[in-house]
């Protein structure tokens, strides 16, 4: 009998594989007494060698998927599976006490793990204890028999089940074997949905409980369309879904052929159609999805995948990579966006009780001017070699931009003067996330280039609903008319004095939204890369007075999320 | 047996990449080397010994080599120590 579970449809698309569970297996084990000392002392050898060998694929499809800098904890792991004084204090255990090698084991790394959690004053040395009890978690797996699942080590296809998958998981997917994925965990907006848009693999997440319902190896359909996964399905239900993704793969290739189409409406309006990147990296996959820009430039990662503040230099090249390859085409590039749920090893920040709306991003950069100024300079260098521009995110009030504004000014000034070359036309905006900033949305468009709406943070805060508490999920309504009547005033705002508006959230590329936002004038819409040719395809089909009238209509009108949505369908259909 | 004394000038003193590299190169040899700091020494080929001595910035460590091929280890360890910044 099959068994069907529903989640949150994250990325279209359908497959069918062998299930892997990405789960932590049961580690626990009882303690023995051993007579054959040397069998046992072989046994950790080959425990350690086993484990020595999984790390070494690890370490190289890190390398290849995430470069050297993030395979280097790999290489950190094996050289601690060498190291004598831990293997020798392990097997004394062995041979003095007569314990099994999973008790000497674990009594050894213990030892150490606390004395490397005692280093109170020293942070980093602190977080050494995680990598010798992951050391000991890969061996402890050898000496047990069980699978400790890594996604570097899948060579066959399959469908990934796991409670959720963090930024190190994703990243070492390979496409070639990794199939779809069903977290327990998430929504549309969540790390792993994301990554599924921008790795084209159907996801579906949020299902609640996929990895206690589905079993290691069995047969898994993910329908990323519905959101819904068939559990060791029928020889019919297999037949149907094949259909559908046949089906799917044919409207995929219609869309394809948008590819270097611009984006146009049935009466002959045009809007701009952009991507979203996190790295220099993710450029191919907009070029390749017929990006006509890329809206938001998350700087963060720079901050984020490094042990130390990265340098100018370092900037300056992921910057520059940018801008080369998008090729004349515009890229935005958001400031560092720090703090909120995003920390940073090395730049301890005071615990705060609303992470949110505390200490972060321009207010970091303002306070920190320093690591500001840093950033500017990489940005002004790399402008040199295409169209960039730069936005400066949760700008709350007009002395903040202005502030902000007046650093870049100053630093622009300083290459000038260098005689240094810098780019003529850098555009400088910001972010609308906060309602503050959308109600001035008039003073601030004085002072601005252009706003980008990023819809996560100004539904969050105009709902003051946090959007990780699931217990308060129902509040993230992207079209509720409270949302749609802010949107209106910023992109009016902006166009009254001859700028124009984005958006970057991840509302840009919802096919509910979309006919309103067009509706409301919204000039570029940046979206995760692999939603953009299904939403020039939608933008054909749109006839834009049509849709100015149901936007009209949706914000004065309407008093719910429902009832817009069924405006739209009666618009649209 | 040969010693030499370093002064360690890397912000964040010997942590895991450069100690990483210094086990490495230690672990080349046959002679027994040892880091010495604040009275405390461990075995240098022990990547467990050298960050549990948790040396910052400004310290000064002495690193000594004992075998047949002690001077070529306190070479090539000194020859480390500077490629990675961590002395002058």
């Amino acid at each position: 009998m099959s068994e069907m579970l529903k989640g949150i449809a994250a990325s279209d698309g359908i497959a069918a594989a062998k299930a892997y569970m990405l789960v932590q297996p049961d580690l626990s084990f009882s303690e023995s007494s051993v007579e054959d000392t040397e069998a046992e002392t072989k046994r950790l050898d080959d425990a350690v060698e086993a484990a020595k060998a999984d790390l070494k694929i690890i370490k190289e499809k890190a390398a290849a998927n995430l470069g050297a800098d993030e395979a280097e904890v790999f290489e950190a792991h094996l050289t601690i599976l060498s190291d004598p004084e831990l293997l020798g204090n392990i097997k004394d255990k062995i041979v003095n006490d007569k314990v099994n090698a999973e008790k000497a084991l674990k009594d050894v790394t213990d030892m150490f793990i606390a004395m490397f959690e005692g280093m109170t004053d020293n942070a980093y040395m602190q977080e050494r204890a995680g990598d010798i009890r992951d050391v000991a978690k890969r061996v402890l797996s050898h000496l047990l028999g069980v699978n400790l699942p890594n996604p570097a080590l899948i060579n066959e296809e399959v469908v990934i089940v796991a409670h959720d998958l963090t930024p190190s998981d994703t990243a070492q997917l390979d496409r070639n074997f990794v199939k779809g994925f069903i977290t327990d965990i998430g929504g549309r907006t969540s790390h792993s949905a994301i990554m599924s848009r921008t790795l084209e693999i159907p996801a579906i997440v949020g299902s609640g409980n996929a990895t206690s319902t589905i079993k290691e190896g069995q047969t898994v359909i993910i329908d990323g369309i519905e959101g819904e996964a068939i559990i060791e399905p029928s020889a019919e239900e297999l037949k149907k879904y094949e259909d559908k993704a046949s089906d799917f793969a044919k409207k995929k290739a219609e869309w394809e052929e948008l590819k270097d189409a611009k984006t146009v409406t049935a009466n002959g309006k045009q809007f701009i159609l952009g991507a979203n990147i996190g790295t220099p990296k993710d450029v191919a996959g907009a070029n390749d999805n017929g990006a006509e820009a890329v809206g938001l430039f998350r700087s963060e990662f720079l901050y984020m995948d490094a042990s130390e503040l990265p340098s100018e230099d370092d900037q300056f090249e992921a910057y520059k990579q940018a801008v080369e390859g998008m090729n004349g085409k515009q890229v935005v590039v958001r400031t560092m966006d720090i703090g909120g749920d995003k920390e940073l090893p090395y730049l301890p920040l005071p615990e705060e009780m609303n992470p949110f709306l505390g200490y972060r991003a321009i207010r970091i950069s303002l306070d920190k001017q320093d690591i500001f100024r840093t950033q500017l300079r990489a940005l002004l260098r790399a402008s040199n070699y295409g169209r960039l521009a730069i936005m400066f995110p949760m700008i709350a009030t007009v002395k903040e931009f202005k502030d902000a504004k007046a650093i870049f000014e100053e630093e622009k000034a300083k290459f000038v003067k260098a005689g240094k070359p810098v780019s003529d036309d850098i555009e400088v905006g910001m972010m609308m996330e906060i309602p503050a900033a959308a109600m001035i949305a008039d003073k601030l468009a004085k002072y601005s280039d252009f706003f980008s709406i990023g819809t996560n943070d100004l539904i969050q805060y105009t709902m003051a609903a946090d959007r990780g508490n699931e217990r308060v999920s129902y509040l993230y309504q992207p079209y509720n008319p409270s949302i749609l009547r802010l949107i209106k005033i910023i992109i009016d705002s902006s166009h009254a004095e001859g700028k124009w508006t984005g958006m970057c959230g991840e509302m840009a590329g919802d096919q509910i939204a979309v006919p309103i936002l067009a509706g409301l004038g919204l000039d570029e819409f940046s979206m995760s890369a692999t939603s953009i040719l299904k939403t020039r395809s939608l933008m054909k089909k749109l006839d834009t007075d049509k849709m100015k009238k149901l936007a009209e209509k949706a914000v004065s009108e309407c008093e719910t999320t429902e009832e817009v949505i069924s405006l739209v369908k009666e618009f649209t259909d | 047996m040969e010693k030499k004394e370093f002064h360690i000038i890397a912000e964040t003193g010997i942590h895991a990449r450069p100690a990483t590299l210094l086990v490495q190169a230690a672990s080349k040899f046959n002679s027994d080397i040892t880091l010495t700091y604040k009275e405390k020494s461990v075995n240098l080929k022990s990547i467990m010994g050298v960050m549990s001595l948790g040396v910052g910035q400004n310290a000064d460590v002495t690193i000594s080599a004992d075998g047949a091929d002690e001077t070529d280890a306190l070479a090539a360890i000194a020859d480390a120590m500077t490629k990675e910044g961590l002395a002058e």
